[in-house]
C-alpha cells in the first residue's frame, strides 16, 4: 500500500450517475486483531443470503495485531468474482491509512468513517457518511473491554442501512456465525448492528449510487475456503495420515482437516481413529513421514506453502526415483518468509513441476475453485497410488484463504483406487514378481506393502541405483531403463489427469490461457475485451500438469496466445516453453502480475489491449 | 537295499526358521569393517529371537552404515532413504503399519550431524524401533572427514585434529525421552548381541550406540573410534544376559550381585554387578555417570538407561489394532450423509 502523504484537499468533479445494483465493491480497513473478521463475514453473508453472487478477500499482514488489514467485498450481478481493481464503497476504520485510503478513491465512491477522523476534508468529490462509533458502542456494550470488538459491528448496520441489506438477513448470518452456543455474545453484536442501522436511518440521507437489490443466483450454494474444501477431499478420499508444519497460507487447511476429521473418522463402532496427524518438527520430516507412510500403505499427505516446498525438495526427489505416493498440497505466495508472506501468488509451479535433482517431473493439479480444490485433492490420492509418485496440489492464498461461493460439493461417484499393490493371496498365485518392471506397459510397476506375510513379498527401495527387480545395480543400462520407463509413466499419466477448460470462439484470433485463481480475472477480461474494444478471444484453462494434447490443439488455432501468470518470471509460459515445440512456443506471449493481490479483470484487459496495439 | 546317511537336522530356531533365512546381501562394506559385525549379531539376534522376518522392516539414511539393510533379513523391506532423514521415514511407516517391528541403521554422521534435528524430534516421541548408531567418528563413504560424534581432540590420517566437541547420541536419547538406550562395541559379540536381543523385547525407542572401527579411514593412532583404543577405554557396566520370555529357566542368583529388568514381552534382562552398582532405571544418575567416564577417558559400555513406563508416540493416537495402511474404503470414507451434513453447515 502506499504511504503517500496528503496535504492538500483535492478537488474532483462528484459523480452523480443512476442507481448501481449489485455491481460493486466495498472494502473494510481495520486494524488486524481488532476482531474485525467477524463483522465482514457477516456482511458479505448476508449479501450472499440475498441472492446475490459474491466474493470477499482478505488482505492481511504478516502480524498479530495492530498492522493494517482490508476485506474488500464484491457484489456482482453477472457473477464476476474476482477482485476489482476499483473500489464503490469504503468503510475507514483505521486511522492510520484513512487518508490514504479516501485519497485512492475514483471519484462518486462513498465512505463510511468513523467521525473523528474529520475524512471530509480531504476531497470534495465523495459521498460522505461520518458515524460516532464510540458513543455509539458505549450504550450497547456495557463492558468497556469488549467494545473494541463489538464496535465493528456498528458498520454492519450502517453499511447494511445505506446499501439495502435485508436487516433480517444480516440477523441470520450474524447468529450463524456465532453458531449456537454463543448466543449471548451474538445478541450483545446483534445491538450493536441495530444501534448502526438506528443511527443511520436518523443521521445519514443516501447519496450515493449503490444499492442491493435481491437476486435468486445463490440458492444451494455454500460458502467455503479453498483450504477448508481441500481438507474435505483429502477426508473423503480415505487419507490416513497427515503430516504438517505450519506456515501462512497452508495451516488452517490442515487446522480444518483435524476439526472434521475428529468429527467424521472416528470409528463408530470402535470409538478408535481411523487417521493419524502429526505436527512434524519441520517440512523435511513432514514430507519423509509421508514418504515412509506411503510406502507401507497409508494414504498419507502433507500441506505446505512456497518455504516448505523448498525444504522438501530432497525427499520429493526420492520419491520419484523409488516410486513412492505422495500428495503434497502447496498453497502457494509470495516467496521468502518477511515482508509479503500473506499475499498470494502462483510462486512454485516450475520449481515444483521440477523439483529436486536428477531429472524429476511431477505431477501438477491446478485448482482454481472451492469444487475443484474438493475433487483435486482427492484425485491426486488416486494419482499418487495409481502412479506410485508424488503428486502436488497447488492452491493459492487467494483461493485457499479467502471465502468463496461455491456449488455444494458432489459425493465420491469412483471409489478408492490404490493402485497396484499385491497381496500374500496375489503372491502365492504368481510365485514372486519384480517391483521395477513395466508388466502392463502403462511404466507402472508392481509394489508390495512392509508386513505381507509371503517369502517372496519383501523388496528392498533405494534411490537411483536399482535394477528391474529392485537388487542394487549401477550399470548404465539398467539405469537408462529405468529412467525411460519413469517418462513412459509420465505419459500414461496424461490420460488421467483432469483436461483442461476450453471456450473456443470460432471468430476469435486471439486466445487466452490460464491456471488456478487466474481465471476469475481472465473470464471478466474476455467480457471487458468484448464489450469494450469487440475483441473475440477464446479460452483454455489448465488443470494439471503434464499438459495434454489439447493444450497444442488450442494453441495451433489462435496466432497469439496470451499466458497468464500471477509470478514475475512467467512460471507457466516456462512449463510450456520447456514441454512445447518451437511452432507453438511462437505464439505465446505472456501477461503478468506479481504484486501480491489477486489478479483483477482490468489489469490483464490493458495489458493484452496494449500488446494487441489496440 | 542301500542305506542313505540321514543329514544332520538342520539347526532352526523356535518358529522353524534356519539363521539362514535371517540373512542377507553379500556385504560390500570392507573387509574388518565394524558395521559388517554389527549386521552379524543383527543376524543373530532376529534369529535367536525367532522374529518373523516379514514383520520386520529395515531403514537406513545415507552412508556406509546406512548400506547394513540390505546385508540381513532378505525377506524384510527395507528402505535406503535419505541422508540424516530416518528418523522420518521410519516414524511415517509406523504410523502407517504399527504392528511393524521397525529397525534403524545409521551412521554417526547421519545422525549426529546431518540428522540431528530428527534424531532428537524421534526421541521426544519415543517411536517404537531399534535405531542403532553404528559409529565410527568419521565420514565413511565420503572418504574419512570427521563427524560430530569425534571426540575432542581425535586425530584424523591426515593429522588434522578435531578442536570441537562431541555429541554424544547416548546423553541426548537420556535426555529427551528414548526408553531404552545403550552403547556397545562392535567387537564385543556377547555385550551386543544381548542388547540387540533386549531392544526387540522392548516396546519403544531402543537406541543403540555401537562404536564401530572404520578400518579404511580411522582406525590409526591417535583415533578414539579405533580397535585398539576400544580395547583400553571400553568398561562394560555390568555383565549383560538377556533371558528371553520363551525360556523359563530359572538361574541361581547370588545375592547383590545381578539386576533384573523386565521387559515388556516379559523377556528379563540380567545385569550382573562389574566394578559398580548400577541402576538403568535412574536417569539422573545415569547422566552424571556417563559425564564422569567421559571426563575420565572411559568408555562405558552396556544398557544405560531402561524405562518400561513411558507411552509410546503411536500409544497416544488411539489407534484400533489393524494398521491404518489396511483399512478398508468403508472405514475411511465418511458416508454422503456426512457429507450433505457439512455442506448444510455451510449454505
Ligand atoms: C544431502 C546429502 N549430503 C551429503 C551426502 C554425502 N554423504 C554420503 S554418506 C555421508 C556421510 C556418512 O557418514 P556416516 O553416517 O557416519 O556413515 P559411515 O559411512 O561412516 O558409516 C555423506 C556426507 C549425501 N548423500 N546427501
Ligand atoms: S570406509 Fe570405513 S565405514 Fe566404510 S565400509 Fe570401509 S571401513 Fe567401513
Ligand atoms: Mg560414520
Amino acid at each position: 500500500m502506499s504511504t503517500t502523504e496528503i496535504t492538500s484537499v483535492v478537488s474532483r468533479s462528484k459523480e452523480t450517475a443512476g442507481d448501481v445494483v449489485n455491481d460493486f465493491s466495498i472494502q473494510i480497513a481495520t486494524v488486524n486483531g481488532s476482531g474485525s473478521q467477524t463483522a465482514n463475514n457477516v456482511l458479505m453473508r448476508s449479501i450472499f443470503q440475498m441472492g446475490i453472487p459474491v466474493s470477499g478477500k482478505n488482505l492481511f499482514p504478516s502480524n498479530i495485531a495492530g498492522l493494517p488489514t482490508w476485506f474488500t467485498i464484491r457484489a456482482s450481478k453477472h457473477g464476476w468474482i474476482g477482485r476489482k481493481k476499483e473500489i464503490d464503497f469504503l468503510v475507514a476504520m483505521n486511522p492510520e491509512t484513512a487518508r490514504d485510503d479516501v485519497m485512492r478513491l475514483d471519484a462518486g465512491a462513498a465512505v463510511v468513517y468513523d467521525e473523528t477522523l474529520k475524512l471530509n476534508t480531504l476531497r470534495d468529490d465523495l459521498h460522505f457518511y461520518p458515524v460516532p462509533f464510540d458513543k455509539l458502542v458505549a450504550p450497547v456494550c456495557p463492558e468497556a473491554k469488549l467494545r473494541k470488538l463489538v464496535r465493528n459491528m456498528i458498520y454492519d448496520g450502517v453499511v447494511g442501512h445505506l446499501i439495502g441489506i435485508e436487516m433480517e438477513e444480516i440477523h441470520k448470518a450474524l447468529f450463524k456465525q456465532f453458531g449456537p452456543k454463543k448466543v449471548k455474545a451474538a445478541e450483545l453484536n446483534w445491538n450493536a448492528v441495530q444501534a448502526g442501522r438506528d443511527y443511520a436511518a436518523a443521521n445519514l440521507p443516501k447519496t450515493d449510487p449503490c444499492r442491493v437489490e435481491r437476486m435468486n443466483e445463490t440458492a444451494g450454494k455454500i460458502i467455503i475456503d479453498g483450504n477448508a474444501a481441500a481438507a474435505l477431499g483429502c477426508m473423503f478420499a480415505g487419507v490416513t495420515v497427515v503430516t504438517w508444519y505450519p506456515i501462512t497460507p497452508s495451516t488452517s487447511l490442515i487446522e480444518s482437516l483435524m476439526g472434521y476429521m475428529r468429527r467424521f473418522r472416528i470409528d463408530k463402532e470402535t470409538g478408535k481413529a481411523t487417521f493419524a496427524i502429526v505436527q512434524a518438527e519441520d517440512e523435511l520430516a513432514a514430507v519423509g513421514m509421508v514418504i515412509g507412510a506411503s510406502w507401507a500403505g497409508a494414504r498419507a499427505m502433507t500441506a505446505t506453502s512456497g518455504p516448505g516446498i523448498s525444504l522438501m525438495s530432497e525427499f520429493v526427489g526420492l520419491g520419484y526415483y523409488a516410486e513412492i505416493p505422495a500428495v503434497i498440497i502447496d498453497v502457494q505466495r509470495v516467496g521468502p518468509s518477511t515482508g509479503l508472506p500473506t499475499r498470494t501468488m502462483q510462486g512454485d509451479l516450475l520449481s515444483t513441476a521440477l523439483l529436486s535433482h536428477g531429472d524429476t517431473r511431477h505431477p501438477l493439479l491446478l485448482p482454481s475453485s472451492p469444487e475443484e480444490c474438493f475433487t483435486m485433492a482427492g484425485a491426486a490420492f488416486d494419482l499418487a497410488e495409481r502412479f506410485q509418485t508424488p503428486v502436488f496440489v497447488m492452491l493459492d492464498l487467494d483461493l485457499g484463504m479467502n471465502n468463496w461461493m461455491a456449488d455444494a460439493f458432489h459425493y465420491p461417484e469412483e471409489p478408492i483406487h490404490r493402485g497396484k499393490v499385491l497381496t500374500a493371496e496375489d503372491l502365492a498365485r504368481l510365485g514372486g514378481f519384480a517391483r521395477y518392471k513395466d508388466v502392463d506397459g502403462d511404466g507402472v510397476g508392481y509394489r508390495t506393502l512392509p508386513g505381507t506375510n509371503h517369502p517372496a513379498a519383501a523388496y528392498f527401495t533405494r534411490g537411483s541405483g536399482h535394477n528391474e527387480s529392485s537388487g542394487y545395480s549401477e550399470r548404465p543400462e539398467d539405469y537408462i531403463n529405468n529412467m525411460d520407463r519413469l517418462d513412459r509413466k509420465f505419459e500414461s499419466l496424461k490420460e488421467h489427469v483432469p483436461a483442461p477448460e476450453i471456450v473456443i470462439d470460432q471468430r476469435a484470433s486471439i486466445g487466452l490461457i490460464c491456471c488456478g485463481t487466474s481465471r476469475y480475472a481472465a473470464e471478466e477480461s474476455r467480457d471487458q475485451l468484448l464489450r469494450e474494444y469487440g475483441v473475440e478471444s477464446s479460452y483454455l484453462r489448465l488443470k494439471a500438469y503434464p499438459f495434454t494434447n489439447e493444450l497444442k490443439d488450442f494453441i495451433a488455432r489462435h496466432s497469439r496466445v496470451y499466458v497468464i501468470d500471477q509470478n514475475r518470471d512467467r512460471q507457466l509460459l516456462g512449463l510450456m516453453r520447456l514441454d512445447l515445440d518451437t511452432q507453438y512456443v511462437e505464439r505465446l506471449r505472456s501477461v503478468r502480475y506479481y504484486g501480491g493481490l489477486p489478479l483483477d479483470a482490468r489489469t490483464v484487459t490493458d495489458d493484452i489491449v496494449s500488446q494487441e496495439g489496440l | 537295499m542301500s542305506t542313505t546317511a540321514t543329514p544332520p537336522p538342520k539347526k532352526v530356531n523356535r518358529i522353524g526358521l534356519e539363521v539362514l533365512q535371517y540373512r542377507g546381501g553379500k556385504t560390500t562394506l570392507c573387509a574388518g569393517c565394524g558395521h559388517n559385525a554389527i549386521t552379524e549379531r543383527i543376524i543373530e539376534a532376529f534369529y535367536e529371537m525367532g522374529v518373523e522376518p516379514y514383520k520386520v522392516a529395515k531403514f537406513s539414511g545415507i552412508g556406509c552404515s546406512s548400506k547394513s539393510p540390505a546385508y540381513f533379513l532378505n525377506s524384510a523391506h527395507g528402505f535406503n532413504s535419505v541422508h540424516g532423514r530416518a528418523p522420518a521415514v521410519s516414524t511415517g511407516a509406523m504410523l502407517a503399519n504399527h504392528n511393524l517391528i521397525g529397525i534403524v541403521v545409521s551412521g554417526d554422521g547421519d545422525t549426529a550431524s546431518i540428522g540431528i534435528g530428527q534424531f532428537m524430534h524421534m526421541l521426544r516421541r519415543n517411536i517404537p524401533l531399534i535405531y542403532i548408531i553404528e559409529n565410527n567418528g568419521v565420514y565413511g563413504l565420503t572418504k574419512g572427514q570427521f563427524s560430530a560424534t569425534a571426540d575432542l581432540g581425535a586425530r584424523l590420517k591426515t593429522g588434522i585434529v578435531n578442536d570441537l566437541p562431541a555429541i554424544d547420541t547416548c546423553l541426548a536419547g537420556i535426555e529427551l525421552g528414548a526408553t531404552l538406550v545403550a552403547r556397545s562395541f562392535s567387537g564385543d559379540k556377547r555385550q551386543l548381541l544381548a542388547i540387540l536381543k533386549a531392544a526387540i523385547a522392548h516396546k519403544g525407542l531402543s537406541v543403540l550406540d555401537v562404536i564401530s572401527p572404520c578400518t579404511t579411514f580411522n582406525d590409526h593412532e591417535g583415533s578414539t573410534k579405533s580397535y585398539s583404543y576400544m580395547k583400553d577405554h571400553d568398561e562394560p557396566l555390568h555383565e549383560l544376559d538377556f533371558v528371553p520370555f520363551y525360556q523359563d529357566i530359572s538361574v541361581e542368583i547370588a545375592e547383590g550381585e545381578v539386576r533384573e529388568v523386565e521387559l515388556h514381552d516379559g523377556s528379563r534382562l540380567r545385569l550382573k554387578k562389574l566394578e559398580r552398582d548400577y541402576d538403568p532405571t535412574d536417569r539422573i544418575r545415569a547422566l552424571n555417570f556417563i559425564h564422569e567416564s567421559a571426563s575420565s577417558g572411559v568408555v562405558l559400555t552396556g544398557i544405560l538407561y531402561v524405562d518400561n513406563k513411558r507411552k509410546t508416540f503411536l500409544d497416544m493416537l488411539n489407534l484400533g489394532d489393524a494398521p491404518l495402511g489396511t483399512l478398508p474404503e468403508a472405514k475411511t470414507r465418511p458416508d454422503q450423509r456426512d457429507l450433505d451434513l457439512i455442506m448444510e453447515e455451510l449454505r
